[in-house]
């Protein structure tokens, strides 16, 4: 006879050692190792970084390792670990004109300033699978095989259309108030509408493949804002920080960005000259298709903005941004599998009351009072269980 | 574990019979969509996979292929598909127009005329023209069944009321043998009138969107306009600065950051035909001075 009344204790326990065992796998086979995850894993180790929205190789390898590999776990054991960390102050806003290149391309220019530098790139290379005995190219090994751009200045694309005129300034540029600090979600609920700030915060720590989606959508008709890919850059930027005591901006590291910005249909009214709008996405690592699906949805939440027709699902700020986050996503979708018994109960003993009034009526042909007074009691109670269902939640 | 073993040009027989069936049935009603069993391709969605599923299916030993992307036999994309076909169907391939017999092509039309027997397969993003105006695909297969093209003209007119212009440059759309709208790609709206009365057969392939059309040899292709405003080619008023046509499709290169810039030849084969033979005038020169 199976009654779980005792013992979930051990239960939960029992599954969290077979958890280990499987994690573990083959015994036969050597443990794979953090340094391996960082080196060879490099873009799920990127991407955890991201939607973890902490900059920490070591502890991304590490959390994919104990997710099984499983993404959305690591960016929540990152995200969790991350909660806990003191905060010290903001930083300077990173430069991305003054980036290091490792890879930067554009869609629209055949040729620019700093040149097109494809870097290392799964475009151009062909899916068939290659088997271990099959050579893999050459790996590049020397310094400067990759460095070569390095030093080159790389003016940004959009920098370049600005000087003409021809695209809009930075949205948002001239009222940044440089006093008051950009908003924190992590800090602070979010509230609609929400500033670009928290909009991008809110895209940048979003699912990948939720952004993927809307970003495509757009494209296929459903708030079309005519992108081009302006420019996609990879490299390193300098984080600094002011220092209160010192009184001057300190460098504290480099960390490796993606930053994409697209081009988008132009606008002009009878007192404006017509200019191409801008997008914007930028993101730890490299997360080149997570930058271009936020250049895309960023896009298409100015529409209200840019005075455009609302009224597909990229276009609708509050449905994309309460949804972006995999972590809450995640959660939610799976506490389903959390008991609900007390819930169920009360709507099991509804409808088999309904039920029986239904029977009565169709075999009786009517109702008689006496069924009519215990219904209405029965629903009373169904509804004090929905409401104690919901605080469960 | 084995290698997978490919099929020549990488698709199996069978698929290939499937497409060319498409193809035949496109060819046979001008401009209409015929929807494909589209496959996973080893090239992303997006970048070619309904052009190269076109050109795998029609691909014989004997074919010479020339792929070009932005009118050039050079760029990333270009070079990545014009190997792949090396590598897995072994065919010549060139980057001479006029050697071609299948011409895979993305965003252009080449410069030089094409001649009979030449195919040029064309890689298409969205195939249908009205899905800016409706997203839905239920919709807009009804309004082709209906020749319910009055929106199109809407948009056209609200473009001529808002920006004084047509305000489409490139995948501008086009009336085939007088019957089905249709969207030509996104090629800029210079190359329209080169795709009415070829003598080569033009196949369009769609492959994310699992859509097959063509233009056979010598069908007459409208680019949609009004009697007020008609439609108008547009290049950039300059010259080649490599070969000096004043009359091809350019690109502008930017050279420095403080405004400098030039103008070149989109059609690379073009280019450097005219420079490797700079006192003949190219038959491009009389065939846009007649239009």
């Amino acid at each position: 006879m199976y009654v779980a009344v005792k013992g979930g204790e051990r239960a939960i326990e029992n599954a969290h050692r077979l958890l280990a065992h499987e994690r573990r796998g083959d015994r036969a086979v050597p443990e794979i190792s953090l340094a391996q995850i960082e080196g060879q894993l490099g873009l799920a180790v990127d991407r955890v970084m991201t939607e973890g929205s902490l900059y920490d190789r070591d502890l991304a390898a590490l959390a994919i390792k104990q997710a099984r590999g499983d993404l959305i776990e690591a960016i929540f054991l990152l995200r969790a670990f991350r909660a806990t960390l003191p905060r010290f102050g903001a930083t300077q806003p990173v430069d991305t004109a003054a980036m290091r290149v490792r890879r930067r391309i554009s869609a629209t220019f055949k040729d620019l300033p700093g040149g097109q530098v494809l870097g290392p790139t799964f475009d151009y290379t062909h899916r068939l699978l290659e088997m271990p005995a099959a050579d893999p190219p050459e790996p590049a090994t020397t310094e400067s095989d990759v460095a070569d751009s390095v030093g080159t200045p790389m003016p940004r694309v959009t920098d370049l259309l600005a000087a003409d005129d021809l695209i809009e300034r930075s949205p948002g540029a001239g009222e940044i108030d440089d006093a008051a600090p950009p908003g924190d979600l992590t800090r602070e609920a979010l509230s609609f509408p929400a500033d670009r700030d928290l909009r991008l915060q809110n895209l940048a720590r979003g699912d990948e493949g939720f952004l993927l989606a809307l970003a495509y959508s757009t494209q296929r008709g459903f708030g079309r804002t005519h992108p081009f890919a302006g420019e996609i850059r990879l490299g390193e930027v300098a984080v600094e920080v002011f220092a209160e005591d010192a009184g001057f901006v300190l460098p504290v590291g480099r960390i490796t960005v993606t930053e994409c910005q697209s081009i988008n249909q132009f606008h002009g009214s009878a007192s404006e000259p017509p200019r191409f709008t801008r997008g914007y996405g930028l993101v730890f690592g490299h997360c080149e298709r997570k930058a271009m699906s936020m250049a895309l949805v960023d896009r298409a939440l100015r529409a209200r903005e840019l005075d455009e027709e609302v009224g597909a699902p990229a276009q609708d700020e509050e449905f994309v941004l309460s949804h972006s986050d995999n972590v809450q996503a995640t959660g939610f979708v799976e506490h389903l599998k959390l008991p609900h018994y007390v819930d169920f109960q009360a709507e099991l003993g509804l409808v088999r009351q309904m039920r029986r009034e239904h029977a009565a009526r169709t075999t009786a042909g009517g109702e008689s009072p006496a069924d009519a007074t215990l219904s209405d009691a029965t629903v009373a109670d169904a509804t004090v269980a929905d409401h104690t269902r919901e605080a469960a939640e | 574990m084995n290698a997978p073993a490919y099929n020549f040009a990488y698709l199996d027989e069978q698929t290939k019979r499937m497409i060319r069936r498409a193809i035949l049935k496109a060819i046979a009603i001008p401009g209409y969509q015929v929807p494909f069993a589209s496959r996973e391709m080893p090239m992303p969605y997006g970048w070619g996979t309904g052009g190269v599923q076109v050109t795998a299916a029609i691909l014989g030993p004997a074919d010479v292929l020339k792929v070009i992307d932005q009118g050039s036999d050079d760029t990333t994309n270009a070079v990545s598909i014009r190997k792949f076909f090396g590598r897995t169907a072994g065919v010549r391939t060139t980057t001479h127009t006029t050697e071609a017999t299948v011409i895979q092509t993305r965003h252009r039309v080449p410069e030089t005329p094409l001649k009979a027997g030449q195919i040029l397969v064309y890689q298409v993003p969205i195939p249908e023209p009205l899905r800016f105006l409706e997203p839905r695909e239920t919709e807009t297969r009804r309004m082709h069944a209906l020749e319910e093209y009055g929106l199109v003209h809407v948009k056209l007119y609200e473009d001529i009321a808002r920006h004084g212009h047509i305000a489409t440059t490139y995948a501008y759309p086009v009336k085939v043998a007088g019957r089905y709208v249709m969207d030509p790609s996104p090629i800029p709206k210079f190359d329209n009138p080169k795709l009415s009365n070829s003598d080569a057969l033009q196949l369009f392939g769609a492959g994310r969107e699992k859509r097959i059309y063509a233009i056979p040899p010598h069908t007459a292709v409208v680019s949609l306009d009004f009697e007020d405003h008609p439609f108008e080619q547009w290049r950039h008023p300059a010259s080649c600065a490599l070969c000096g046509d004043d009359a091809s499709f350019l690109d502008e290169v930017i050279t420095d950051d403080r405004g400098g810039r030039m103008f070149v030849c989109s059609d690379t084969d073009h280019c450097e035909s005219r420079r490797a033979a700079p006192s003949q005038p190219t038959v491009q020169d009389a065939e846009v001075a007649r239009g």
